[in-house]
């Protein structure tokens, strides 16, 4: 293609601008605005006070009234620039305000206030991060227990989940077994059921364990991973049988052989699965959300919808904690993309 | 910033001396297992604890959710609840009219069912042209575009709760989409109030947080044609269009039918952004098949976790099919990609 490209603009003298050269630009652009364009607004919006929120029209960046202190007012007064009937413009300090007049000082030499027709001013405005957004949620909300939730469920999953699906990997692959098959062709099958599919037995499964309420009732049925088998399954395969024959002949247990040998060979897609566990654990919200109804145990996404959907929706409180609910994932992306493209394009996982 | 990965450097070592002692403290015990098991025999102690989870959390309620269409009543176990045959198929499925969900005995079922139908029609539809055009842009000879391609894959990872949550703040009364229009002269709308608009934006939404991943695939896909190919057609002096169509298009066609099967099989079941969006609403416009279920087994007063298992049955009927048709497509490409 590109060099048809390259071969089609040469035809055309020199740097000529095909149309399809237009089109990618104008793709790539618009993307960069569509694709981005809302992580942006939301991390911006993040860092506003709810009367910065309600603004219109709105900022991109944080930008709140500055304010000064001036002799004789308790509150800290918002700052104007002021155009003077004579013409000239100033900087000052809003009093209070009635109607359409405001009645204005100088901040320097606080007199007499002077009457400003309020048309007559615009507010000075400086960049301004309201931190309160983020601390607040974890110091007066649950939002600290959330995290914790969230995170000891991801991390466990994880763990869980790399230990019995590559010992199971290890066993579909290394060792021939009646009924080897019959494994085979179960993992495979379930492949077609997705957890949307078994809601209600899973609900009085987990319900009859004990595990309703419980962040392991969240965990244990998202561990046995029929994907995360494949994955690791595919990538032992081409693992050599000789270097277990040759550790076999030195002695070594098949628990070793499985520790010492396989385990280390299979790092790489150890870690792409690794990755998407991390994703898809944190991530998850229908399970987590039928199997807790306790206040103190929701995880992230769940604590986030609830308070989302109050009827007195705490804008400034909901994106300060999307954009929490969002770091790991966007630090999951920055650092390792390059395991999550060859983790998509080479065994279509998601 | 030394001293932070240095202490990293030592907790990581410290975890992994402390893997290693619990790997090695059990290897007597495995030791003699394997004496009396067999090399063969140990396949069953690796595969035990993930059969045994698998089992309990996936097999059997997979078997159970039959049982479970085929009773009635509002209790939770299976041994308290009432045999009714195939009542609760009976309920879901009957209508006087079918082409009006209101004359259903079960109107809501149909309503979603109705919502899903158009969902995944338009969804995958635009979804596959766009993912496909990003793919061919993505392809061409671009500086950065490891970048480029970051850009459209990014909403990929982000979970279905922020994905609502930052469009809900986009598409409120006050939001940026109406600033926009304003900018244009155009009223501002309550988008996520107004039957239509709340359809368009649950279609739209989930094909801005999805498109990338099909993209890429079909990226993947494009840079695996060999480039003689390309060559022999520039040497003819062949039109890009006529290479699109020639070239391009016929050896993509088993990556395009993968994509096509997997965002099938996906948009069935869309729910949570959806719900985190609009929540069902306004009414019932974005009330699909998955929420259903939610609503009649958990969230509704009437619960019915009877009528539940029976819509989820039908619903697994259809992504079985879709499935077998990935299988089998998967399966003559390359035994990877039927991997999922």
């Amino acid at each position: 293609m590109t060099r048809v490209m390259t071969f089609l603009t040469r035809r055309r003298g020199g740097k000529g601008w095909h149309w399809t050269d237009i089109v990618t630009w104008v793709w790539l652009i618009g993307g960069l605005v569509i694709m981005f364009g809302p992580a942006v607004w939301l991390v911006g919006s993040s860092f506003k006070t709810p009367a910065g929120l309600a603004e219109f029209p709105p900022t991109i960046l944080p930008y709140a009234t500055e304010e000064v202190t001036v002799e004789g007012y308790d509150e800290p007064l918002p700052l104007f620039e002021v155009t003077l009937e004579d013409g000239s413009t100033a900087i000052l300090a809003e009093a209070r305000r009635i109607g359409l007049v405001a009645q204005m000082i100088d901040p320097n030499d606080p007199g007499e206030p002077v009457p400003v027709n309020i048309n007559d001013r615009s507010p000075v405005r400086e960049l301004s991060f309201e931190i309160d957004n983020y601390t607040e949620p974890f110091v007066h909300f649950d939002f600290l227990q959330y995290l914790y939730n969230s995170v000891f469920v991801t991390v466990m999953a994880t763990i869980i989940t790399l230990v019995v699906n590559s010992m199971a990997a290890f066993a579909l692959s290394k060792y021939k077994f009646t009924g080897r098959n019959l494994v085979m062709f179960l993992i495979l099958a379930t492949l077609m059921v997705p957890l949307s599919v078994i809601l209600v037995p899973l609900y009085s499964v987990v319900s009859a364990l004990g595990l309703f309420n419980s962040l392991w009732g969240v965990i244990l049925p998202t561990v046995a991973t029929p994907t995360g088998v494949f994955l690791l399954r595919q990538y032992m395969l081409t693992i050599p049988d000789e270097l277990i024959d040759a550790a076999r002949m030195d002695k070594a247990s098949e628990w070793q052989i499985y520790w010492r040998i396989i385990l280390p060979l299979t790092a790489p897609a150890l870690a792409v699965l690794a990755i998407f566990s991390v994703v898809w654990r944190w991530n998850d919200f229908l399970w987590p959300l039928i199997v807790l109804s306790r206040k103190e145990l929701y995880t992230l996404q769940v604590g986030l919808n609830v308070y989302a959907g109050e009827l007195n929706v705490q804008w400034h409180f909901i994106l300060a904690m999307t954009v929490v609910t969002m770091i790991p994932v966007v630090l999951v992306f920055v650092f390792l993309q390059r395991f999550i493209t060859t983790g998509i394009a080479g065994a279509g996982l998601k | 910033m030394s001293a932070i990965s240095d202490i990293g450097d030592k907790t990581g070592a410290a975890l992994a001396a402390s893997v290693k002692w619990a790997a090695g403290i059990i290897d007597p015990p495995l030791r003699w297992l394997q004496k009396k098991a067999g090399f063969n025999g140990m396949a069953a102690f690796f595969l035990a604890p993930n059969m045994l989870i698998f089992g309990i959390f996936i097999l059997v309620p997979m078997v159970i959710n039959f049982a479970y269409s085929m009773t009635g009543g509002g209790a939770l176990f299976l041994p308290d609840r009432v045999f009714v045959g195939g009542d609760q198929y009976g309920r879901l499925l009957t209508c006087s009219d079918y082409s009006r969900p209101i004359t259903c005995t079960e109107d809501q079922f149909w309503i979603a069912v109705r919502n899903t139908a158009i969902f995944v029609v338009v969804q995958v539809g635009l979804m596959i042209v766009l993912a496909l055009t990003t793919a061919l842009v993505l392809n061409k000879s671009l500086r950065a575009r490891s970048f480029w391609r970051a850009v459209f894959f990014f909403p990929v990872l982000l979970s279905p709760v922020v994905v609502g949550l930052i469009w809900r703040w986009i598409l409120q009364r006050q939001g940026l989409l109406n600033y926009i229009l304003f900018q244009f002269g155009i009223e501002p709308t309550v988008w996520l109030t107004d039957r239509f608009w709340a359809f368009v934006a649950a279609v739209g939404v989930s094909i801005w947080a999805h498109m990338g991943f099909y993209a890429l695939i079909l990226l993947a896909g494009l840079q695996a044609i060999p480039k003689d190919l390309y060559e022999a057609a520039e040497m003819d002096g062949t039109r890009p269009a006529r290479v699109f169509w020639r070239i391009t298009l016929p050896l993509l066609g088993p990556n395009l039918l993968v994509v096509l099967v997997l965002a099938l099989i996906r948009a069935v079941q869309i729910f949570d952004e959806v719900f985190v969006l609009t929540g069902g609403g306004p009414g019932t416009s974005t009330l699909f098949i998955t929420q259903y279920i939610y609503e009649i087994g958990f969230a509704s007063v009437l619960r019915n976790p009877g009528l539940a298992a029976a819509a989820s049955i039908l619903m697994g009927a259809v992504l079985v099919v879709l499935t077998l048709i990935q299988l089998g497509v998967g399966r003559r490409k390359d035994p990877k990609e039927a991997a999922k």
